[in-house]
Parts: structure tokens; C-alpha cells; sequence
């Protein structure tokens, strides 16, 4: 019952990663008895099961994920998300006013409008039906301030980091506040765009390069050197 | 093109361009090409150039082509006016419509359509120069496209054709050999599973001859797959050499 990879080797789909008793994780899938890769990424083993970290992926709801999304339409009785999804999302509109929604008082399009960004969690999903949302938590709602960057959604731990190192590193770096969308989309605020500018470079930089190692140290630097770059130019 | 070439193999057993029987054109293939697609790839085969490039998946629009039990996959295949030596209508011709299909259904096979029902993905191919076989390098290079736009796939396909020309059965066959020879056979090809999504035959074989031939181009995959492989971890090879300097 062998496996054929190292550990966090970089695979493609449709190569044979193990063979006999083990379980296929994420982004593997079994044939017989035989486990394969099912995305680009690197695999893993860890405790008989087989899990492959997809290098490119796009995002799936699912339950209870926090994302950021765009007013696509402002409908009858809701508003339809984009969600960087293969779905719509929808965000009903009592959902919103935390009242019942009447037609004849309300104007949808007041409250939320076609381009506005919004942060949501997902309340429903399944196989039949498209993701419904909800802002109905503290820190949930329409975005006022700050700009958005994506990432490829299965990037966001290692945008995160181990216990929260990365994201912390750069909050602190910055001075921003950093909101991740489970979808890739992330959100950054800081005094001024600048600082903005600094953490979404940041951000790019561990998106393009995650697979590598020593990347908390890399993008420390990055930041250090940039911050540094800048004050010169002021001061010039 | 000047008149019809005799023979297309010459006395020492080599054919038109220098190849021996059983010998690939040179192959390039390079991953994630574009910036604005999900997926991309380029492929250059002998003289071929293709490019291929992945939407979604998403919703498909228009919303009744959408299935409730799977994803829909769409392909566009198209060549462009300067791909051949007379000038061709960019309007989609008989042919193109299909190719559009025949690559379709030989990449469905390997993408997890059940995972993702009510959504669709698009693929388009465009032959910026043809030179015989494009429908192989197209299907070659469109799965690495749906691999890049990381859409979860059984295996890559790859495609390659074999055929016969002056009595005999060679791989890989440029335009010449393709329209003077006796036949061709392109087959895609998933190796890790071993298993055929594409054959056609276009000629007169023997049943021995077939499947001569059918061998010959799974051998030709096979030689493909390899190079296929590397195009794409490359494109992360690079990215982590240089970020590790």
C-alpha cells in the first residue's frame, strides 16, 4: 500500500498519488482502489488521508463562509450577489432591514445598489439551490470605505498564516484593517491609499508565490523595504 | 502550396520534413498565457500554433441551456483568416462547427461535470496557423487551459493522430501527408486512466493497419503527456525559483 509522492510535491491532475488503504481528501479522487489528483497543487498525506493543496481552484459556498460580493441586481424583493462563485448568491431584502419588507415603502435600490460591495455570510447552499446570504451578524453589511483585491480562493490560509502570523505581520506593518472574503476577495482599509497600496501589494505577492517556502520572512522584508522607499521619497 | 509530392517517403525511410516513422513534430507548450481568462494555454506543434483559453465555471447564460444534474461545456473552435495558405472566412465554416464538438465531447469525459451542476464552462480555440493535426494539439492544449482555470479534472487529455502514407503507417501527420496519404486516425487520450475519448479515421485501413495505427498514436500521447505535465508545473517552477533565489 505505498504512496507515489514527497511530501508537498507539486502534482498534476490525473497522477497516481497512492494506492490501497488510504482515505481521498480534498481535491483527490478515487478509482478502485488507487487514489489520483483531481487539480493542480501540492499533495499531502497525513494519517492515511490523501489531501492535495489546489494551487489553481475557484470558490464553492458553503455554509456559514464569510465572503465579499457585488450587487449584481436590485430585484423585487432582494438583491442578486456576485460572489466570484460559479452561482449567484441572493440577499433577501428583509434580511437587510431586519424588518418585514413591504413594496409600497421600501426602495431597494436605497439601501443597497447595483456596484455596491457588500459583506456577507453564506446562510444556505446546496446542490439545488443557489447560496442565499445573510448580514444579520456585527461587521457584516455594505462596504463604505477601503479597496478590494482577489486572490485565488484556496490562498486564503496561506494569506492567513500559521495561527495568524501573515496576516498579522501586515496589519501591523501597514496599519490596515484586513477583512478576507472566503471567496478571494479581500478587503483593506487604512488611514490613506498608500498604506492600502503596501498591504494589497503584499497580498498579490503571496497569492503569485504560496508554494514557496520562507514567504512570512519574504514579504516582511518586501514590506519593510517598500515602507522605507517611501519615506525617502517624502522626504526628498 | 506547390503540386503534389510523388513520394512521401524517400528511400531511407525518412519523410517529407526529415522525420522517421514512428517520430513527433517538436512540440512548445506554455501555460497560463493570458491574464483575463481563467485558464489558458499555447501550444505550438510542428507548425501549428494554437491558442486556447478557459471561462468559468459560471452560470451559463443563457440560463435554460443550464443543466440541473451537470456542467455544460461549451467549445468554440475557430481558425483565424491568416491560418492557411489561402485566405479563410473568419465565419464558422462546416468543419469548425464540428471540431467545436469533437473537442468538446473528447475533454468531457475528464472534467468532474457532475460536481457543479447548473453552471458551465467555456472554451475557445483559436489556430493562429494550421499545418494538419490541429484538432489534436487543439484538445492537447485546451485540457491543460481547464486544468489551469483549476477546474477538477479525472486526467489531462491528450491527442495525437497516426496514419498512412505510401503503404505505411507513420505518427503525427503534417497537412501534405495528411491530404496525399491513404488515412488518418487521430485518437485522445487520458493515460493515467488509460482510456480513449476521441477516435476517428478519415481513409481505407486494414483492420491490422487500424490498429497499428491506433498504437502508434497512443504511443505519440503518451510522448505528449510528458511534455504536457512539464508546461504546466512549470509555470510554478519558475515562479518558485525565483521567489527563492
Amino acid at each position: 500500500m505505498p504512496t507515489f509522492f514527497e511530501k508537498k510535491q507539486l502534482v498534476t491532475p490525473g497522477e497516481l498519488l497512492a494506492e490501497g488503504d488510504y482515505v481521498a481528501g480534498e481535491n483527490t479522487y478515487m478509482e478502485g482502489n488507487k487514489i489520483y489528483a483531481s487539480r493542480i497543487g501540492l499533495v499531502d498525506c497525513d494519517n492515511k488521508n490523501v489531501t492535495l493543496v489546489a494551487l489553481r481552484a475557484f470558490y464553492v459556498p458553503k455554509v456559514g463562509d464569510m465572503v465579499i460580493g457585488t450587487v449584481l441586481e436590485v430585484g423585487f424583493n432582494g438583491w442578486t450577489i456576485n460572489i466570484e462563485a460559479p452561482y449567484t448568491a441572493l440577499l433577501r431584502a428583509s434580511e437587510v432591514l431586519s424588518r418585514p419588507f413591504k413594496p409600497q415603502n421600501d426602495e431597494l435600490s436605497q439601501v443597497l445598489n447595483a456596484g455596491d460591495l457588500i459583506v456577507a455570510k453564506i446562510a444556505s447552499y446546496d446542490r439545488a439551490h443557489d447560496p442565499q446570504l445573510t448580514v444579520g451578524e456585527p461587521g457584516l453589511g455594505k462596504i463604505t470605505r477601503g479597496q478590494i483585491t482577489k486572490v485565488t480562493p484556496t490562498k486564503i490560509p496561506r494569506v492567513i498564516g500559521r495561527k495568524g502570523s501573515m496576516i498579522s505581520m501586515i496589519k501591523q506593518e501597514t496599519g490596515c484593517q484586513i477583512i478576507l472574503g472566503l471567496n478571494g476577495v479581500i478587503l483593506v482599509t487604512g488611514k490613506n491609499p498608500e498604506d492600502e497600496e503596501l498591504a494589497m501589494m503584499a497580498i498579490r505577492k503571496i497569492d503569485e508565490e504560496s508554494h514557496t517556502s520562507g514567504l512570512t520572512d519574504r514579504i516582511t522584508q518586501l514590506l519593510k523595504e517598500e515602507k522605507l522607499k517611501r519615506e525617502e521619497k517624502k522626504n526628498e | 502550396m506547390s503540386e503534389k509530392p510523388e513520394k512521401l517517403i524517400d528511400k531511407k525511410g525518412l519523410r517529407l520534413d526529415g522525420r522517421k516513422a514512428d517520430e513527433l513534430r517538436p512540440l512548445k507548450i506554455e501555460v497560463g498565457v493570458f491574464s483575463n481568462a481563467d485558464g489558458s494555454a499555447y501550444i505550438e506543434h510542428g507548425k501549428n500554433k494554437i491558442l486556447a483559453a478557459v471561462f468559468g465555471p459560471k452560470e451559463m447564460h443563457p440560463k435554460h441551456l443550464s443543466l440541473p444534474d451537470r456542467m455544460v461545456l461549451r467549445c468554440r473552435y475557430h481558425m483565424a483568416p491568416f491560418s492557411v495558405q489561402e485566405r479563410k472566412s473568419p465565419a464558422p465554416s462546416r468543419r469548425e462547427v464540428e471540431l467545436s464538438k469533437v473537442i468538446r465531447e473528447s475533454l468531457e469525459p475528464a472534467v468532474f461535470v457532475d460536481l457543479y451542476p447548473r453552471s458551465g464552462i467555456d472554451i475557445y480555440v483559436e489556430v493562429l496557423q494550421a499545418d494538419g493535426g490541429t484538432r489534436c494539439a487543439s484538445i492537447t492544449a485546451a485540457a491543460l487551459a481547464i486544468a489551469d482555470a483549476g477546474i477538477p479534472m479525472r486526467d489531462l487529455v491528450v491527442a495525437c493522430a497516426a496514419g498512412k502514407i505510401d503503404d505505411k503507417v507513420v505518427l503525427d501527420l503534417m497537412d501534405t501527408e495528411d491530404k496525399v496519404g491513404v488515412a488518418d486516425v487521430p485518437v485522445a487520450f487520458m493515460p493515467n486512466l488509460n482510456a480513449v475519448t476521441l477516435l476517428q479515421m478519415d481513409g481505407v485501413l486494414t483492420p491490422e493497419e487500424f490498429e497499428n495505427a491506433v498504437n502508434l498514436a497512443i504511443e505519440g500521447c503518451k510522448k505528449i503527456y510528458v511534455m504536457q505535465k512539464e508546461a504546466l508545473k512549470t509555470k510554478y517552477m519558475n515562479v518558485k525559483a525565483e521567489a527563492e533565489e
